[in-house]
């Protein structure tokens, strides 16, 4: 092979034809390679297409979210430094200088997406408050030297943004020169006083306060991974130089604010903290999931497991958004490859287009989708044989089956928006607290036919009227903002009901004065009381007078339910669901949370898992002498313990294989053949080192220590 | 207070009349047990006594040791174990607590989502989720062989039947064997046998213990006629050995219960250890290693060189040929997918067992031939993140510069590809775990390369902890795909660098480098080392030869006119040492010994070569 050499471990490949520029369309891979290209194209591209607005929407998001925390950061740095700039020399000023104003952000334990914050932060800082922003990592920084050095290049570098490049040279020499807080001091009097003199400030000009002189902002992006040594030393050097260099520090936080205290047990003093939260991922997801699934304005969907999956993996592994970004990424990517008629999975109009133009084949496979069978099979045999053989016919049908897929949609979503207003209200959550788990629920199947649902509507049946209220009111909000007019009737039954709640007030509270007859308390024996507690329960039950509240709320949980079982039933019900709904969830788990060990464990011990060869089948644990080598040698050496002694497991091995070749052990066989089965025996061994199951010891000769203590 | 174990000693059940139950609390590891008998007395009105008092370890066990001695001749008494656990919780809900952590298992897999035709997969893989975890150690030295000679007894089918056969007649062997010596044990067993089977779970974990290998119970059998002392170890002994067994569970095996006097005390502390992290301690705690003491020496092949082992391996026919194709067409299947993937921003990596270079190959020869691509071998020990950079910079890039760090290399890498959006590159690499690239420095750096839009990466991964390589911060950076990819080609190549256990490292290496080295030296220089050569050949048969001391070789130099003051030579011995050819080591007395650590073999061929020509 070209690839293998004992001298070299890298080899390079260049295109013969130098620099000529094969710009393969990406379509091409779309679908399989095959010819089709014109249908492939198309879908590859709706697919970018609606992964770019999936995403930019995404990306809006985030900034929406950080737009809070960021105001209160601008608001810190504000704060800061209001001495320095108005150059004040007195007393109280020059005590206080010593503390280095410094902001802690607590962004959670999702690593992964606070790279994202600090570079919108970035940049946020860049254009508003001050050029010299600098983010350091703990990796690039492994002592103060190091640590100055960067900061250094990176306030150059910001420099150089602003005036022209030419100093770009003098920096690179620069590079190499020793930095000092002292060297910085300089560099921020000349920088400044450049900016004064020729007060033209491109960059800067939202706000004046700025101007004078610009805070250098230095981000410490993981506070956790720093050593505490360089960080102390930073401050205690930084904090000296404070009156001349207006630094701000911001601590980006994984666990919680006490590890500042714990890193930085005595510098802690010279840093005049002030503590700022991110939006805490769950809620992230939740407006995530709320903007780009629980909506209409995206065709494509996920179905119940494919979301469980990466819902789950976001919980239970990593609570990053961005992930589950790719995962929704890989979701939409996998739909559209996998599944031909995702053509029509856009925008209704541009859908209405293309069903015009839908070519043979793909009406064939409209005509084959098992929901659209299910639809044929109910209507009578006319429009069976139009529906199966009218070509025109079928497309009028799917135009008219999206336009009532698209509807079902827009009810679902304002349903179960109002139905999680009611749940959420509810004690225990019995149906999730999270909307998305109630939107789980509803996709999985008819929720009314679930465990939960009859409790949950009893528990309605016993809410509270400013409870009831409270939920109305958000119901109609909802209503309010969805322009659809499907369920206009409903969102005025809503706002009536609202209505004569809020007028019962008055003549409730005299019904209640009434209804509550207080006898007074006179002293009973244990028996009396129970006596007297049957009876009343007794009463209550039997000549119970329903409050006018009590006909309402009865009234308001019967038009929920009735929403909820007109509007709420899964989406597989649907016909040419298929179309917009991504059912491969076992694809998601296996490419985004793949668990290599057991698929090594599968192909070790039971082979026949993927040899699908008769000779391999076996029942239980054990497998036939028949198998590879390297299940051979890995299922007896599951039986040794720690070490493991080569010689018994060679002739151990040497047994079974013989056995397996059909070959008399007793007679003598060629040495030849044995020194292939030592030879086979020695690849495996090998072969088990190098994936780890065990490694040359030196405790006792010719011995091999196991690595793994199960049974993988 | 983990270990508690509570056993409940039923005597005279026979006699309803006179219950009296004693519970015996036994505190694991600690001094003391506390004992708590607590007599309650057949008729209704009479008070209950408790008494408490401290016993110490031995007790205990002596007071186990007489009730089970007490049992022979007393017949009319049976042994129940309960532990405190099962005496919390409800029984019943207990019994299965096994299968109910199974079902946990599957019951994640499957809110994880499976098709109908991956749940197939994943039952197996749930199922299997026990053996995974579960845990054998400390077997029986012969318990390979066994399973070797019951492996090839059965060709080409699966071996539970005769084995299972094999453990009945095992059992019933040492059952008669039991016979005469504990005949009167086995009114006992019955009754006993009747009390278990109302408790399914107890059985089965007892039938565990009468799975062991035939031999030791015999051990066990000479135990009885031991002092206590002995007793006890043995029982320790037998505990862990019950333990390492509990999990494996033989569903099928007759009862012979002959061991179930001792099983009390393996009782109370299975229930302590169910923890795996103890379990290891366990495993390793004791440093006896029960192997035998056979050495390869012994073996007339012994080792082989790498040519032979690859002649040997090119004659024996790989098996189920047809069904690795289709595997493997199965994943070829999938290249025009990973380019679709890896241009839009996903990495892909594969996993799975078998040796993936030659699917890789063949990805690469039938996609990339356009393109420009890097291929990787990670399972070459000369590999370092520094090479492969400076072949990007240097062969890719054309760059004809140095760096001063690999991080200044690889933030010229990264502007480069900003700066030109025309540049595009994959990388292949095969191993991304191997021993020179899953440092935490090498991982990042290769993450950061790999999360350019412009760069492609597909690697692939074979260790089984090679996943810990990665943590949230580095995955996000690969932004991985993982694609299994079993394959069961052999590591042909992959294994062919490292210095395996078995495979003799030829010489062929060393000995065309030292010739080369020898060429280039002064005559003088030659002779001074030939003379070292010689002298570390005389001394071939000598184990305690630790090297010349450089005094005597300095003498020994002088003599033959090599060199006139021992300066010269020390400058001579710096060239060898450069080329590694040479090494010296200070001895016990402080004096430098000269050694060359090239094998005999190598030396006397070389001597010969260079006799040859001389």
């Amino acid at each position: 092979m070209a690839t293998s050499s004992v001298s070299k471990g890298c080899f390079v490949f260049k295109p013969d034809f130098k620099r000529k520029k094969v710009s393969f369309p990406l379509a091409d891979y779309f679908n399989e390679g095959a010819s089709l290209s014109e249908d492939s194209k198309l879908r590859f591209d709706t697919c970018q297409l609606l992964w770019q607005q999936m995403k930019s929407e995404a990306e809006e998001l985030q900034e929406e979210l950080n737009k809070n925390l960021f105001d209160n950061l601008i608001e810190f740095l504000g704060k800061s430094h209001l001495e320095f700039r108005k150059k004040s020399t007195n007393w109280n000023y020059q005590i206080k200088s010593r503390e280095i104003p410094a902001a802690a952000i607590v962004l959670g334990v999702n690593v992964t997406d606070h790279d994202l914050i600090f570079k919108g932060l970035t940049e946020m800082l860049k254009d508003t408050v001050t050029p010299y922003v600098v983010s350091l990592q703990a990796k690039e920084c492994p002592d103060v030297k190091h640590l100055l050095q960067k900061l250094a290049s990176q306030l150059m570098g910001c420099c150089v943004d602003i005036e022209s490049t030419e100093e770009e040279n003098v920096q690179s020499s620069q590079r190499k020169m020793h930095y000092s807080m002292a060297f910085l001091s300089t560099w921020y009097r000349s920088i400044t006083k450049k900016i004064d003199s020729e007060s033209v400030n491109k960059k800067i000009t939202s706000s004046s306060q700025w101007k004078e002189s610009p805070p250098i902002v230095i981000i410490l992006k993981d506070i956790e991974s720093f050593s505490t040594k360089v960080l102390q030393d930073f401050i205690i050097i930084s904090s000296q130089y404070l009156h001349e260099l207006p630094i701000v520090l911001v601590f980006g936080i994984a666990t919680s604010p006490i590890i500042i205290h714990r890193l930085l047990p005595q510098a802690v003093s010279s840093l005049c903290i002030e503590l700022l939260q991110s939006l805490s991922c769950k809620e992230h997801l939740a407006k995530l999931l709320d903007k780009l699934l629980l909506t209409t304005r995206f065709p494509f969907k996920l179905n119940e497991k494919a979301l469980q999956i990466l819902t789950n993996i976001f919980l239970y592994h990593d609570f990053s958004v961005q992930n589950f970004i790719k995962g929704l990424q890989l979701a939409i990517l996998e739909h559209f490859y996998s599944q031909p008629l995702s053509i029509l999975c856009c925008d209704l109009p541009e859908a209405k287009r293309r069903i015009y133009s839908l070519s043979e084949d793909q009406c064939e496979s409209i005509r084959r989708l098992p929901s659209f069978m299910r639809y044929v099979e109910k209507q009578t045999p006319e429009k069976q044989v139009a529906s199966l053989t009218n070509e025109r016919f079928l497309k009028e049908e799917t135009l008219r089956f999206l336009e009532e897929l698209h509807i079902y949609h827009e009810n679902f979503f304002l349903v179960l928006r109002c139905f999680h207003a009611f749940m959420s209200s509810l004690p225990k959550y019995p149906l999730g607290r999270q909307i998305r788990e109630l939107y789980c629920a509803c996709l999985e199947k008819n929720i009314w036919e679930s465990q939960e649902y009859e409790p949950v509507l009893q528990l309605l049946r016993m809410l509270a009227k400013d409870e009831l209220i409270a939920i109305l009111q958000k119901c109609v909000e909802v209503f309010k903002s969805c322009p659809g007019k499907q369920l206009g009737s409903t969102a005025e039954k809503l706002q009536e009901f609202l209505a004569q709640f809020q007028s019962l007030e008055e003549s409730n509270e005299e019904e209640n004065g009434s209804g509550s007859q207080q006898k007074g308390f006179q002293k009973t024996d244990l028996y009396h009381l129970q006596k007297s507690l049957l009876e009343m329960k007794e009463l209550r039950s039997s000549n119970k007078k329903q409050t006018k509240f009590e006909v309402r709320r009865d009234r308001v949980v019967d038009l929920v339910d009735n929403l909820v079982r007109k509007y709420l039933s899964p989406p597989d019900t649907q016909t040419l669901y298929e179309v917009v709904y991504f059912t491969g969830a076992h694809m998601l788990r296996e490419h985004l949370n793949a668990a290599p060990r057991i698929a090594l464990h599968t192909a070790l011990n039971n082979p026949y898992h993927y040899l699908k060869n008769q000779a391999l089948k076996s029942e239980d644990d054990s497998i036939p002498n028949v198998a590879p080598d390297i299940c051979i040698a890995y299922k007896l050496h599951l039986e040794c313990s720690r070490l493991i002694n080569l010689v018994d497991w060679s002739e151990a091995f040497a047994t079974v294989v013989t056995a397996a070749e059909e070959m008399d052990p007793n007679s003598t066989a060629s040495e030849e053949i044995k020194e292939i089965i030592h030879a086979r025996f020695i690849r495996a061994v090998s072969e088990l080192e190098l994936l780890g199951f065990i490694k040359p010891t030196k405790q006792k000769t010719d011995h091999v220590a196991r690595l793994t203590w199960g049974g993988c | 207070m983990e270990g508690f174990g509570l056993a409940v000693d039923c005597l005279g059940p026979r006699h309803p009349g006179r219950l009296v139950p004693q519970f015996l609390l036994l505190v694991k590891r600690g001094q003391y047990c506390l004992r708590l008998i607590m007599m309650n007395h057949l008729k209704p009105q009479e008070v209950k006594m408790l008494e408490v008092q401290f016993v110490g370890d031995d007790d205990v066990l002596n007071h186990i040791l007489d009730k089970e001695e007490g049992a022979k001749f007393r017949k009319d008494r049976a042994q129940l174990l309960v532990n405190v656990k099962k005496l919390m919780k409800k029984q019943e809900s207990d019994l299965n607590e096994d299968d109910q952590e199974d079902l946990k298992d599957e019951n994640y897999v499957d809110i994880l989502g499976a098709d109908t035709q991956e749940s197939l997969k994943n039952g197996r893989v749930a199922g299997g989720s026990s053996k995974v975890y579960s845990f054998q150690t400390r077997k029986n030295p012969e318990k390979m062989a066994e399973l070797a000679y019951e492996l090839a007894k059965t060709p080409g089918k699966s071996t539970s039947l005769i084995s299972k056969e094999n453990a009945e007649k095992m059992a019933s062997t040492s059952q008669s064997s039991k016979k005469q010596s504990t005949s009167d044990k086995d009114q006992l067993k019955s009754d006993e046998k009747n009390e278990f089977l109302s408790t399914p779970y107890r059985l089965r974990k007892r039938l565990t213990v009468s799975t062991l290998p035939s031999d030791t119970e015999s051990e066990y059998s000479d135990s009885n006629s031991e002092d206590d002392n002995g007793v006890k170890r043995e029982e320790e002994e037998k505990i862990s050995e019950v333990l390492m067994d509990q999990k494996r569970i033989a569903k099928h095996r007759s009862v012979s219960s002959s061991s179930c006097k001792k099983v009390s005390a393996k009782k109370m502390k299975k229930d302590t250890t169910t923890d795996l992290v103890e379990e290891y301690f366990e495993a390793h705690s004791s440093s006896k290693v029960l192997t035998s003491d056979r050495t390869l020496q012994k073996l007339k092949r012994t080792k082989l060189d790498q040519q032979t082992l690859h002649n040997l391996l090119s004659k024996s026919s790989p098996s189920f040929s047809a069904e690795l194709k289709q595997l493997n067409e199965q994943h070829e299947q999938l290249f025009h997918k990973w380019m679709l993937q890896l241009h839009l921003g996903f990495n892909i990596v594969l996993y799975g067992l078998g040796s993936k270079k030659e699917l890789l190959e063949k990805f690469r020869a039938s996609m990339l031939q356009d393109s420009v691509h890097v291929v990787i071998n990670g399972f070459f020990p000369g590999i370092t993140v520094k090479s492969i950079l400076n072949s990007i910079t240097e062969e890719v890039l054309d760059h004809m510069g140095t760096f001063q760090s690999v991080l200044d290399q690889l933030d010229w890498i990264i502007n480069k590809f900003k700066d030109d959006s025309s540049l595009e590159l994959f990388l292949l690499i095969h191993n991304l775990d191997s021993q020179m690239l899953r440092g935490d420095k090498s991982q990042q750096i290769l993450g950061q390369l790999s999360s350019l839009p412009k760069i492609y990466l597909i690697a692939s991964i074979d260790h089984i902890n090679a996943p810990l390589m990665w943590d949230h911060s580095k995955q996000s950076l690969y932004n991985w795909l993982w694609y299994e990819t079993t394959t069961y080609r052999p590591y042909t190549e992959e294994t062919s660098y490292e210095n395996s256990l078995l495979v003799q490292q030829c010489g062929t290496l060393a000995l065309s480098s030292l010739t080369h080295v020898f060429r280039s030296l002064t005559p003088n220089a030659r002779g001074i080392f030939r003379l070292l050569i010689k002298y570390q050949l005389e001394n071939e048969d000598n184990p305690s030869y630790i090297g010349l001391s450089f005094q005597d070789f300095y003498q020994q130099c002088r003599e033959a006119f090599l060199v006139n003051s021992d300066l010269t030579l020390r400058a001579q011995l710096i060239e060898f040492r450069d080329h590694k050819l040479l090494r010296t080591k200070k001895g016990t007395d402080g004096v430098e010994y000269l050694l060359i650590p090239i094998d005999t073999g190598t030396l006397t061929d070389f001597l010969e070569k260079e006799d040859k020509e001389a």
